[in-house]
């Protein structure tokens, strides 16, 4: 199963460096949210979990049992992916503000140029 | 559970709850903002009385134990930066008064402002290396609303390109902190201190991974060279006061994690020491070459921020050093440079916003005269500007010696010989805006909205009084260096032994 998933996070951060690359702004997007998958199954394949026990108390008992999942990693990853979520929104509403302002999404759009703010 | 500790959080998140509550009415909100800002100062100012000799201040959150719960350590190094947090955030609030237009306000400026202090005193206080990540990004994404507010075709584009650079930046940190996770079961920065070295010779390449991906992160965040390009384009797009709180604190917290985790967290590698030497004093150079090939005013400064962060990448770079004595000297130097950066380069912004109020652009070649209208005006520039080139006695001179000294210290003629050009290469760009901008006289076509009609007076204070306390405080620390420099070293030591005992006293 850790195999499993790391040949999966090797694939994520291989599809997501070649659309990170890419000329479309919307690819570029993609890109970081399948970084972002794969930084998240880093932590939670590292955390132990592909162990198959749920990490809560049994019945009678007051430890939990062996083998059970690292239930702080999956905190950890909760807490990236809803960080990583609102980032994702932003950046398409920013995304889209820039198609608005450039008439494409082409990432060659956002070289500078003459453009100043007007420093107000 | 220590309330002062937790303050340096709770008094940016109350004015930002306290100014979205304030919505409809903007000069509440401007209220809320000066006194959160002036609050985060006074915490700070608190803090550093409690820190001063050394002591670190902790606090547990939750009832649950260090290890297992998240810290919060503050220390004189992250006391000191939470009061410049909260005097650059009074600053660029204080400003903000006068130079924000309605619209932003109306979209909710203050709170965004609170909302960047609150990520960058969270990560200034914390001991958790997860809650460090946190931080960062609260200050991320509201250094990106701050930074499209407004949403002018320039904000957008250059924006965007800094939006994504910095998320790369955190999902670069989210994997080192998996690996970090994986071999430590803990994120404690304490703990991890004291039980890296032992990890290490059981996983060196996990370890080496963890350590190499986190230092790409904060160089990215810091804008070393080559991670920088995201800087130039995006900071002169901002308006004064966001550009001027950018300029000095986003980028410093970037050094400070790599003072903090790569000088008391991680293990000690030498490799990764030596790579920072070379890249900071590459961007030492580029960055300040870049500036001397531009004639806009906020381009200059932006690309000034780049080749002082090589001044403060070289001193933490030192650490390279084997004797405990240059390790102290290039730590304390990048402390130093730190604070007398801060202070002069939120300065500088500021002062550039008050030459495009009265002088009527930031274009160099548009601008001129202004020594003859507004003789206040260039003393107030020239305060920073020759601070910022270390001209003795300002605050500049005091920090580029400590990094001499350390870095000859250390045995580096080279890193001297390039520290020393790059600071006459800054004093070249100062002067060239000195005369552009004061000395000579104003070119035919002066811009169409120069000068003061007399309703534009009215609140122009609001930009002038955070000028002169920022240049106070610079010539404080230049005149009266004895105690910044002392303090400077005694937070290197808290910072590069404290670790160990910390987890006894946690414990």
């Amino acid at each position: 199963m850790t195999l499993a998933l790391a040949v999966c996070i090797a694939v994520l951060v291989g599809a997501g460096s070649y659309l990170l690359m890419g000329r479309n702004l919307p690819r570029l997007l993609f890109g970081i949210v399948l970084l972002g998958h794969a930084a998240n199954l880093v932590i939670f394949t590292l955390g132990g979990g592909a162990r198959a026990g749920a990490p809560i108390v049994p019945e009678g008992s007051d430890r939990l049992a062996a083998g059970h999942a690292d239930p702080v990693s999956q905190a950890l990853v909760l807490t990236a992916i809803v960080i990583g979520f609102a980032m994702l929104a932003f950046c398409a509403v920013l995304f889209e503000r820039v198609q608005k302002a450039t008439g494409d999404l082409d990432v060659d759009a956002l070289r500078p140029g003459d453009e100043e703010g007007d420093g107000s | 559970m220590n309330l002062l500790v937790v303050l340096p959080v709770l008094v940016p998140l109350s004015a930002a709850a306290l100014g979205l509550l304030a919505w409809p009415r903007p000069r509440l909100q401007r209220a809320i903002g000066v006194v959160g800002s002036l609050g985060l100062l006074v915490t700070g100012v608190a803090l550093l009385q409690r820190t001063w000799s050394g002591a670190v201040l902790h606090s547990t959150l939750g009832g649950w134990s260090a290890p297992f719960g998240i810290t919060l350590r503050i220390d004189l190094l992250g006391a000191l930066m939470i009061t410049l947090a909260g005097l650059m955030g009074a600053a660029a609030a204080v400003t903000a008064l006068r130079s924000i237009d309605r619209r932003r306000e109306e979209l909710g400026f203050h709170p965004l402002l609170q909302g960047l202090l609150l990520g960058v005193s969270g990560a200034f206080s914390t001991g958790d290396m997860f809650n460090l990540y946190v931080w960062f990004e609260v200050m991320l994404i509201s250094s990106f609303a701050l930074l499209s507010l407004g949403a002018s075709r320039a904000q957008l584009l250059g924006g965007a390109r800094y939006v994504v650079l910095n998320l790369l930046s955190s999902l670069l940190f989210l994997t080192a902190l998996g690996f970090l996770y994986g071999m430590a079961r803990s994120l404690d920065m304490a703990d991890l201190a004291v039980r890296l070295p032992a990890l290490q010779s059981e996983h060196p390449q996990l370890v080496l991974a963890a350590s190499g991906l986190l230092f790409v992160s904060f160089l990215l965040k810091a804008g070393v060279f080559p991670l920088y390009f995201w800087l130039p384009p995006s900071y002169p797009t901002a308006p004064t006061a966001v550009a001027a709180v950018f300029a000095g604190l986003l980028t410093k917290v970037g050094v400070y994690a790599l003072i903090r985790v790569h000088g008391s967290v991680m293990p000690s590698s030498p490799l990764l020491f030596e790579v920072a030497l070379v890249l900071g004093a590459l961007t030492m150079v580029l960055g300040v070459l870049g500036a001397v090939a531009q004639m806009d005013l906020r381009r200059i400064l932006s690309f000034h921020i780049l080749s002082q962060i090589g001044y403060m990448v070289v001193a933490f770079g030192l650490l390279v050093s084997e004797e405990p004595a240059v390790r102290r000297l290039g730590v304390a130097a990048a402390i130093l440079y730190i604070t007398h950066h801060i202070i002069v380069k939120t300065n500088l912004f500021l002062v550039g916003g008050l030459v495009r109020e009265l002088g009527g652009s930031f274009d160099l070649a548009r601008l001129g005269g202004l020594r003859g209208r507004t003789p206040w005006l260039a003393a107030l520039f020239a305060v920073p500007a020759l601070s910022l080139a270390g001209i003795p006695p300002l605050s500049g001179f005091w920090a580029k010696l400590a990094v001499l000294e350390a870095a000859v210290a250390a045995g580096r003629p080279v890193i001297v010989a390039v520290a020393a050009g790059a600071g006459l290469l800054t004093l070249l760009s100062m002067l060239k805006i000195w005369n552009q901008a004061f000395w000579r006289e104003a070119p035919g076509e002066l811009a169409a909205d120069a000068g003061a009609g007399s309703e534009d007076r009215a609140g122009r204070w609001a930009l002038v009084v955070p000028v002169v306390v920022l240049a106070l405080c610079t010539l404080a620390i230049g005149f009266y260096a004895e105690p910044f420099v002392a303090a400077a070293g005694r937070a290197a030591d808290v910072l590069l032994t404290v670790p160990s005992m910390a987890m006894e006293v946690g414990r």
